[in-house]
Order: C-alpha cells, then structure tokens, then sequence
C-alpha cells in the first residue's frame, strides 16, 4: 500500500492539472522542430515569445535536415509527433495524406498577424491541398542564376541573359574566350546530380509533369522533349561538366573560372560572401532566371519551408501562438537578420536590411514568378528518379526521347497505388 | 526404481535448461523470429506511406512485390553490383587478409603487435571518418591516386564520378578497411598449426613455397572455410560503403541490394517491396552459402 501512494498522489495531481486546463502556475509546453540550422537559431527568438506568453514554454528539438524525413515519418508511426514542426513544403502532399496535419483555415480567419495575401502566391499555394492550408511559410527559397560579372563582360554580355537562347550564345562565346586563353571553362553548370535545373526547364515549357489526375507521367510530351533537347545541349556541347566528381569544392572552381553560371538558392548569399576571394567579391552577381519565351523572368521553384500544427497536438492553441509569432513579420526580419533566410511576407522585404542587400533583388524578382509543382507524396521520388535520367542523357547513354519514355513508364510503377487510390475515390 | 528417478533427474535437467535458455530465447523470439516472420508477411502486402496514414488501404497482393523486384531493371543492376563486389572484393579481402597474416605472423618480421595493432585499425575506425579521407584520395584533381598515377603521366582518373572506376574504387575501400579482421582469425590458425610439420617438411626437403602449399593451405583450410564463408555473407550485405561514399551513384554503379532495399523502405517508406528484397537477399545468400558448403565436402572426400 505505501509503495502505491506517490503513485496515487501523482495521479491526482495529473488529473487536478488536466482539470485546470493551461493554469497559470503550469505553463502550456510546446514541442518545436526545428530541422538543420534554423532549428539552432531559432532558439534566439524564442524568450522574446516565451515573454510575452508566459502561460506557454517552449521546447526547441534540433534535428538534421539529411534525418528529417525519416524522423518525422517514425515519429508519426510511433505517434510521437511534436505540437510544432518545420516541414520542407515539398513534403507536405506526403503528411496530409497520412493525415497528420492540422487544417489551419480557422486559426487564420481569427487571426489578426497572419494576413495570406501578404504572402508571396506561388510558395503560399505549396501549402494549400484541396483549398485546405495546412502550413504557414516561414521562410521562402527559390532558384536564381549566380554568375560572374567579369567573365561574361569578357565574353561580351555587359547584362545577364534574360532567355536560354541568348544563354546559350553566351555560353559558346565564353566557350571560345576560354580556348583563346588557353583555360578550361565550363560556363554553365547544371549539376547532373541535381533535378532542379532538369524540372525548371520542364516547368518553363509550359507542359504539365503529371497527367489523368496526377496518377501518370507526362514527361514524354513535346514540351518536355524541347525543355530536355535544351538541358542536353549544355552537357554535349560542354557548357557544363557532365560527371559529378569534377568540381567537390564549387566556391573554388567557381573562384578560379572553372564555371561561371551557377543555378542555386538563398544560402549562397552568405557562403559566396565568406568563400569567394576578396578580389572577386565585386564580380559575382545574382540574377532571375533565363525564360524559354520572351517573358522575364523565367518561371522558377517555390521551396521553402513552413510551419504546420500536428494533429495529434494536444497544445493546438499554444501551438498556434508560437506559429503567429515566428510569422509575424518583425520575427520574419529577425530571422532574416540571424540566419539570412528570407522572409515569405512582401511586406518583410520593405525593411532596410533586405532592400539595402544587392544579391538579393533578384529573388524579389524571382519570387512574384513561381509556380508550385504536382501536390503528390511520390513528386520526391520522382525527381530523384529523373536525376538518373538527366545523367544518362548527359552522358549519352540514352537519347532524349528514349530516356523520357522509360522515365514515365518508371513514374507510372511509382504512381501505381495513387492510381488506384483514385480509382476507388479513397484519394483525390 | 532406479531408472525412473533418473528419468526425473533428467527431467529436472531439461527444466534447468529450459530456465537458462529463457532469456536469450526470448530475445532471440522477440528481437529476430517475430520480426522475420513480420517482414516476410509484409513483403506479401503493398504496405507504402498510404498505408502508413490508413491501414485500410494496405492490399494482400501475394507474390506481386517479388515479381516487381524480378521486373524492376535496377534490381538486376543492384545484383549485378553486389556480385560484381563479392565475386572481386570477396577472394581479393581474403587474399590480402592471408598475405598480411603470413608476413606478420613470420620468424623474420619485427615489431609484430605493432603491425597488428595497424593493420587492425582501419577495422576499428569509422567508417564515415575513414570516407571522408579517402574521398580526398579518389578526388580528380587533388588526390593523392591521381597524383601518383601523374608521376607515370597517366592521366587522372575521376574515380568515384565515372561509372566504370566507381565499383573498383568502392572494393579498394572495402578490402583496406576489412582486411584487418580476418587477418587476426588467419594469424590464429596460423599459430595453431604445429611446429613439427613444417620441420618435417623441412628435413623432407620443401622450400618455403612447398611448405605453404603442402603445409601452411591444407592446415589453413578450416580457417579458410570459416573466413570465406563470413566474409562472402558480409559482402553480399554492402550498403555503408556506397552510402556514404556514392549515394549509389554514378548511374547507379554503386547501387547494392542492401542500398536499394534502404531506399524502397526508409526513403520511399514502400515496406512491402522492401521486405521483398530484403527476402530475395536472403534466398541469394542462402544459395552461395550452402553451395561453399557442398564444395567443401566434396573437395574434403
């Protein structure tokens, strides 16, 4: 009997405590995910939450972004997911459809900091799944071109190129500059093993990736096949390396005129600035990307991450609070100051210390023209899939047309269960 | 009389037994015989990250992930991968392991626990510390490989990035990081091998090569067994060596069944296909193990 009584005694003090809901006395704890660096510095912004909301604490896990996925996967199978969760906003198809996120509709209309049409439309749209929101963007990532002032003037560009024609023509001409200096340059890299350049290319010939209800693969069509006849080229006429191996370190061949166009994201504002030599720091440039029509800039990808509630919280409103002050706009432009993530709200960018930076106009510009990719929870796999394509047309192993065909009949094994999902009227 | 309370004895031995066997029977029950025999019911299902949300939607579908892996062209590159690796890397990892144990073991070599101690500790270290250097040592152009190759003007190689050198670059790891163990098990039956014969053999009149070939083989050879046997079985099991050096890459020249299998399931969360191949592993093991077997048997009558 005395062994049971501490039991008995916080047993009681578990119920008096569920009875009182979110006492004062007992603050509310929200568990928070943050994934890679943002998780590390995110924890400087919460105290000021943590002030202001004293009825609420907070608990930051940090958590790898090469871990996330599985993490979160496991999680959700062990029914451990946290109250809050940075999710990349590519993965959110895949966690609404083990239903594990909380619809957030209600929470905006009530809420009086997070108004939508701030929020640049094309990232905004990766969170919304049948005209439902189930996350707020934290912060936004798209693509733009990274390029060396000095050697395009040298090969007679005083201006980026606006479409991949005249990109092209630019490249030839820095092909022969480089000949003339007896150097090797490739002036456009397009890493094989990445599928960005591949699916930017895709998106700007205006086909669509997924066909009959997202269930099969389309990427046989003729706007793909003119997108990838153009993505070949870059590889068989040299303007990009073909293999992997030949640049490890890309600040360094990107500092020597190895390369020097470069398709990436925001991160690389910092790191260009900490890597690129002190004498080149006026040379490199950021620009939109080249468009397959007249229209500029090219269409590029809404990445980014957002912030979702889980549904198996039981901190929803808490968990809320936390969401509403990440994505205020001051916080935004906190962020933006500690980690040099940009902020997903127009009206962030007013701030000085955005619109003061040079490098980063051209995502302003970016941003207002990208357009989301097929909501499926298979879009990953695919297009890890199609980086394995992207080398055997590089390399010649297939030709355009051959490894296209082959690749939808690989996304059409990949889409298989979706397909009968749909058929049955189980999935959308 | 008599009998019967032996009978009991043995009765009570066999209940003894029983006791003492419980706890590392119910691990192996609970951590390895449910598991297996889950995974095998799971490759008769398509159990993917749709079933994950809704177990409703999980399909009995029989023997169709086993014919998928059969139809799935990356399957069959995986294998020809994960052979291409047992069938070199394998006898070339017991050559060297071999080699090594008979110089260190040797009358003239010095030093000896300080060669063990060495040729032991690739074996030790991490695996993703030890990728880290030697990724530097396969790259293109400042690696330590293609510097040494310049030295006889051959031209630089990119090792892990081209398909063809990938695999080859992939076994040199393999073998430099593993040797070091079965070369301890050689060193062992080395030492086991009585004095005598080789005296014998001496008086007899065998140099050093006939020794080894008449002696030291023969002597070895349930050692040898053993080793290879372990070592093939390992082998067939290569996933960490191209997971942190080539991600399976370039064009999938790395790809091993174990490194697909991760894939399908842990990435792609597809379990059921994963059991699958997890179980098509197991029958090619299965077959290359009991197939050393009956060779063995055969060369021992």
């Amino acid at each position: 009997m005395r062994s049971l009584r501490p039991a008995a005694f916080v047993l009681a003090a578990m119920l008096l405590n569920l009875s009182c809901g979110s006492s004062q006395k007992e603050p509310a704890v929200v568990r928070f995910w943050g994934l890679g660096n943002e998780g590390e510095m995110v924890r400087q912004l919460i105290p000021e939450f943590e002030r202001a909301n004293p009825g609420i604490k907070v608990v930051v896990q940090q958590i790898p972004w090469t871990a996330a996925h599985e993490k979160l996967l496991t999680a959700f199978a062990g029914e451990s997911t946290p109250d809050v969760s940075q999710l990349g906003n590519t993965w959110i198809p895949e966690f609404r459809v083990l239903n594990s996120l909380e619809p957030l509709d209600g929470y905006v209309e009530r809420s009086s900091v997070i108004q939508l049409n701030d929020y640049f439309e094309g990232v905004l749209r990766t969170n919304i799944l049948e005209s439902t929101l189930y996350g707020i963007p934290w912060y936004v990532d798209t693509r733009v071109v990274y390029y060396r002032r000095d050697l395009l003037r040298k090969a007679g560009f005083q201006k980026p190129p606006a479409t991949w024609e005249e990109t092209l023509r630019l490249c030839e001409s820095m092909k022969q500059q480089a000949k003339k200096e007896g150097v090797v340059r490739y002036p456009f890299f397009l890493p094989t093993n990445e599928w960005v350049p591949a699916i930017i290319m895709g998106m700007q010939s205006g086909g669509s990736f997924l066909t009959e209800n997202n269930t099969r693969g389309n990427f046989h069509g003729e706007k793909f096949q003119k997108a990838f006849e153009l993505l070949a080229q870059f590889y068989h006429k040299e303007y990009s390396p073909s293999g992997q191996q030949l640049i490890t370190n890309f600040y360094n061949s990107f500092s020597d005129g190895l390369i020097a166009m470069y398709i990436t994201g925001p991160w690389n504002i910092g790191e260009f600035s900490r890597r690129i030599p002190p004498r080149l720091q006026d040379e490199w440039m950021t620009a939109p990307l080249p468009s397959m029509d007249s229209t500029s800039p090219g269409v590029s990808l809404p990445l980014g991450t957002s912030l979702v509630v889980f549904r198996q919280s039981r901190q929803k409103e808490a968990a809320w609070k936390l969401i509403e002050f990440l994505a205020s706009k001051e916080q935004s432009i906190a962020f933006y100051r500690i980690t040099g993530n940009l902020p997903p709200r127009k009206s962030a960018w007013e701030d000085s210390s955005l619109a003061r930076n040079r490098y980063i106009r051209a995502f302003y510009e970016q941003l207002q023209r990208v357009e989301p990719l097929p909501q499926v929870p298979e879009w990953e796999q695919i297009v890890i899939k199609l980086q394995l394509y992207v080398e055997y047309i590089a390399t010649k192993t297939l030709t355009v047309d051959e490894a296209l065909r082959r690749f939808d009949s690989e996304v059409d094994q990949i889409l298989a269960k979706r397909r009968w999902m749909v058929e049955k009227g189980i999935a959308q | 009389m008599k009998l019967r309370s032996g009978k009991r004895s043995l009765e009570k031995q066999t209940a003894a037994a029983w006791i003492f066997l419980a706890p590392a029977a119910t691990a192996i029950i609970v951590f390895f015989v449910v598991p297996v025999i889950s995974a095998l019911g799971l490759s008769f299902t398509d159990f993917d990250i749709y079933a994950l949300g809704n177990l409703g939607v999980v399909r009995f579908v029989g023997f169709a992930n086993y014919v998928r892996i059969f139809e799935t062209p990356l399957f069959w590159t995986s294998l020809q991968n994960t052979f291409y690796f047992v069938l070199v890397g394998g006898p070339l990892s017991v050559a060297v392991s071999l080699g090594t144990a008979l110089m260190v073991n040797s009358r003239l070599t010095r030093f000896k626990p300080f060669f063990r101690t060495v040729f032991f500790l690739p074996v030790v270290t991490s695996l993703v510390a030890v990728a880290v250097v030697w990724r530097y040592l396969y790259h293109p152009a400042h690696g330590l490989l293609n510097h040494a190759l310049a030295w006889f003007s051959i031209a630089p190689v990119d090792w892990l990035g081209d398909p063809s050198t990938a695999m080859p670059a992939i076994i040199l790891l393999a073998v430099w990081k593993n040797f070091g163990y079965n070369m301890l098990i050689f060193i062992a039956g080395l030492q086991n091998i009585p004095e005598e014969l080789y005296e014998a053999s001496h008086i007899d009149g065998a140099g050093p090569w006939k020794q080894f070939l008449h002696v030291t083989i023969p002597m070895l050879a349930p050692t040898t067994v053993f080793v290879v046997m372990i070592t093939i079985i390992g082998y067939f099991q290569l996933f960490a060596e191209p997971y942190v050096m080539t991600e399976g890459g370039p064009m999938n020249a790395t790809m091993s069944i174990v490194m697909m299998m991760y894939e399908q399931g842990f990435r792609w969360w597809s379990m059921g296909f994963a059991a699958a191949i997890a179980f098509v592993l197991f029958a090619v093991i299965l077959v290359f193990t009991l197939l050393q077997l009956a060779i063995q048997r055969r060369t021992e009558t």
